[in-house]
């Protein structure tokens, strides 16, 4: 029963759905104020609908429903309650239902902490969210249910993918959905100041922070795979350009240059059709991930099983919404002209570079992304594109980059002078310089670039913040007081950059791992990235749905226990990686196998590991610190325009 | 920059969108026809030789060697199989209708025993005229087969022209396998 409404629910969310983009898209053209009333609640009834099926699924997977097909495929009676909820989403169907739900959350969002848009903004707004909504809630219905029922029901379910039952994993999927799917809100925003004909400082003002959050949850929701990555499946690294990963860092690269660009249009009505397009092209890539993945045209680790039919529905669906948008913004955009002018030498030059290079890292990653399936359908060859050609192009994109991002903050609007900035930059410069012929004597020139760009980043960002408390001028107490006060925006960005600059550093970091494989006994002991490792035991621990062997390995004074773990239901044998970590090196043991009761262990020193994430983690921090600006703040007084 | 190029510049966005569409387009329709397949590997034989083996026979029919593939009347489709594999009896309605047709196809068989063999040839009947019997595994690794079913289309010069890792199609025996049978004929 449960199950049909949910199905009934979700029925009923796309026709909501669908009002709310008539209503909202042609009620502004009406001059009714019910009509601009009617898409705020419509947004939230449609939310209410989503949330219902969502739920019902959910309940069905808590209780094992095994009549309902997604449930008896992925999950079965003996996974723990937890995975029983996460594993919802952990699969095809269920996905694209979380999907849409975040996205009628969006829409719930807009509606609610909207009241302060000009009316007819918000309707339209609204209206763009309800069409994209309509279509993904329809093609959930139509082709991908999650509803429906198989008789007779099996007796027990075929169970989860072992790989899958990691905490991480369970809140992987939806931090970064909410990234994804939350710049539909900058998108629409985009939508219908296009069709409203204007982009002003205020769209800047009120773009900005939706994408901000996205961005936020993007930045996390890739740090959270990527760390996911690294210390389950086994493979010691943090990111493989897989293609999955690829279609994830494209709107994150979008969005980065989207945050940027908006600033511009905010403080000086500039780059307006830079930032109308960055706010179309990081949704659309968002939508054109979820397309590729679905879809089966690219072949990557992350298995959802291939179905061509879907793929046409969802390219039906992303030809109306981003060339519809894209058709939109040919025929509005010519019509958007800056009213700032600035020197080449700016605040607004650097962030032109910054956009320029994101968006040539853009297309970069994702010209290397679709090559193997276009080269196929011109040529019929088949190949792959792997790490060698993303580092040989991303890396010398990323130094400007780098260049720009410590000098940016630095340079006032319009126009700068060179000399001031060069002068307070000095010791950061210094410094940088310094790590960068001290690594290069010692390790390779890549490894010293990184470093030394991380240095960079690092001090211009802390160079910057400290100059605008006054370190220096004041006493140290009253500079941390002018440091507390000051806008969160500015110590946001600030630490953006910054966590900017430590992931940089604990990528170049990783650059100098070593690791080895060896086939221990027990007692015996590997010398290994100067570290003594000695296998002192192999023993066996049941867990609640598999068994496990476990390998105590000891190392100058600490213990680790990497494990293998047999899930006899699915017949799969996973290795469960042991880390032990102080901050900047990780010690990380992998069990891989056991010839004759030996053990076969991978063993690795990752040195500066642990700032990959870290700076993932601060770059997001970052971004919420600056959402709690008071300039942001929900009720905030803020021009009203209409 | 002149009002018109200012036009022209912003529909590049939509032009290149466009064309991308039509590119997907085209690679959904020949993933529904079998055309193209994104996980396949292309097998290191095409276009070579097979390997150098000498099979026995098995399930009462004669085995055969890399000779008997150097210069065959016509071509000759080489399928490996096995009776514990799953997936091996979806194409045996596709290889008997090639067998009908008077194609020669030859089976391996791989990894198997006698008994389990029989068994399977009786249920799900025989298409092959020859059946070698590769119990050890290790003419499925000079030819690169890394799963069955596999199968490889082998020309009149006994050049491989065309290697399929999974069940034959219906499909795919139309859209692939007869334009080249025909071609190498």
């Amino acid at each position: 029963m449960i199950p049909e409404l949910g199905h009934f629910a979700l029925a009923l969310a796309v026709a909501i759905a669908g009002a709310q983009a008539v209503i909202g898209l042609f009620g502004p053209l009406l001059r009714d104020p019910r009509a601009l009333t009617a898409a705020p609640l419509l947004a939230i009834s449609q939310f209410a609908a989503a949330a219902c099926a969502f739920g019902a699924l959910v309940w069905a997977g808590v209780v094992s429903d095994f009549t309902v097909e997604n449930i008896a495929n992925f999950s079965s009676a003996e996974v723990p309650l937890f995975y029983r909820i996460s594993g919802v989403w952990g699969n095809h169907d269920g996905s694209i239902l979380l999907w849409c739900l975040i996205l009628s959350l969006c829409g719930l969002a807009v509606a609610v902490a909207g009241g302060n848009l000009p009316a007819t903004l918000r309707a339209r707004v609204l209206g763009v969210l309800g069409l994209v909504s309509a279509g993904f809630l329809l093609f959930t219905l139509t082709v991908s249910n999650p509803f429906t029922r198989i008789w007779p029901p099996p007796q027990d379910g075929q169970g989860m993918n072992p790989i899958l039952q990691d905490p991480g994993l369970a809140f992987h999927p939806p931090v970064l959905y909410i990234g994804y799917v939350g710049f539909s809100v900058a998108f629409a925003f985009a939508i219908a100041a296009l069709l409203e004909g204007r982009v002003d400082a205020a769209f800047g003002r009120w773009v900005r922070p939706w994408a901000l959050v996205s961005w936020c949850f993007l930045t996390s929701g890739i740090a959270l795979g990527s760390w996911w990555s690294y210390y389950t499946l086994g493979w010691g690294g943090y990111w493989f350009w897989d293609p999955v990963e690829n279609a994830s860092l494209l709107p994150w690269l979008t969005g980065t240059a989207l945050l940027h660009c908006a600033i511009v249009v905010e403080k000086r009505e500039a780059l307006k059709a830079w930032t109308v397009l960055f706010a179309i092209a990081t949704f659309s890539l968002s939508l054109t991930g979820t397309f590729l993945v679905r879809s089966g045209i690219l072949n990557s680790v992350h298995s959802f099983a291939a179905s061509p039919d879907q793929g046409l529905f969802i390219l039906a669906l992303l030809g109306i919404t981003i060339g519809g948008s894209l058709l939109l913004f040919a025929i509005r955009a010519p019509a958007l002209t800056a009213s700032g002018i600035y020197a080449p030498l700016s605040r607004e030059s650097a962030l032109v570079l910054n956009n320029v290079f994101l968006g040539a890292s853009t297309a970069v990653v994702f010209t290397g992304t679709l090559y193997p399936p276009i080269l196929n359908l011109f040529t019929g060859i088949q190949l792959s594109v792997g790490a060698p050609f993303f580092n040989q192009t991303v890396i010398p994109l990323s130094v400007p980059i780098i260049l720009t991002m410590g000098a940016g903050p630095l340079l006032a609007w319009k126009r700068a002078s060179l000399a001031p900035v060069v002068q307070r930059l000095a010791l950061a410069g210094a410094v940088a310089l310094v790590v960068l012929l001290a690594m290069t004597a010692d390790t390779n020139l890549i490894t010293a670039l990184g470093l030394a760009g991380g240095a960079w980043v690092i001090l211009s960002a802390l160079t910057d913040l400290a100059l605008r408390a006054g370190l220096g001028r004041v006493a140290p107490t009253a500079a941390l007081g002018r440091l507390v006060a000051l806008p969160r925006a500015q110590i946001g960005a600030a630490l953006g950059h910054i966590g900017f600059g430590v992931t940089v550093v604990g990528i170049a970091g990783m650059t100098l791992a070593s690791q080895s494989v060896v086939v221990l006994s027990p007692g015996q002991s590997a010398q290994i990235g100067g570290y003594s490792w000695k296998l002192d035991a192999i023993t066996a621990a049941p867990g609640p749905n598999y068994n496990q062997h476990i390998a105590t390995i000891s190392v100058d004074g600490l213990v680790l226990h990497p494990a293998r773990r047999f899930f006899s239901a699915q017949g799969v044998i996973t290795s469960d990686a042991a880390i032990h970590t102080n901050g900047f090196l990780d010690l990380y043991a992998v069990f891989a196998g056991e010839p004759n009761g030996n053990a076969e262990l991978r063993l690795s020193v990752h040195p500066l590991a642990p700032e990959i994430w870290l700076g993932g983690l601060i770059m997001a921090l970052g971004g919420f610190f600056s959402l709690s600006d008071r300039r942001l703040r929900l009720g905030a007084p803020s021009r009203r325009i209409v | 920059m002149s009002p018109l190029r200012r036009r022209l510049l912003f529909g590049v966005p939509l032009a290149l969108v466009s064309a991308g569409g039509a590119a997907m387009y085209t690679l959904l329709e020949r993933m529904r026809t079998d055309q193209y397949d994104p996980h396949a590997f292309p097998s290191p034989l095409l276009g070579k030789p097979v390997p150098a083996f000498s099979l026995p026979g098995a399930g009462g029919l004669p085995g055969f060697a890399s000779t008997d593939l150097a210069a065959p009347p016509r071509p000759v489709l080489v399928n490996w199989f096995s009776s514990w594999c799953a997936v091996c009896p979806q194409e045996a309605p596709q290889l008997a209708a090639l067998a009908r047709q008077g194609v020669p196809v030859w089976g391996i068989d791989y990894e198997d025993t006698p008994a389990a063999l029989a068994q399977f040839l009786s249920t799900n009947g025989t298409p092959y005229a020859r059946i070698g019997d590769d119990k050890s595994g290790l003419t499925a690794i000079n030819w690169g087969v890394y799963g069955v079913p596999e199968t490889f289309m082998i020309d009149k010069t006994g050049i491989v022209r065309w290697h399929f890792a999974g069940a034959l199609t219906d499909d795919l025996v139309t859209v692939q396998l007869q334009p080249l049978l025909e071609r190498y004929a």
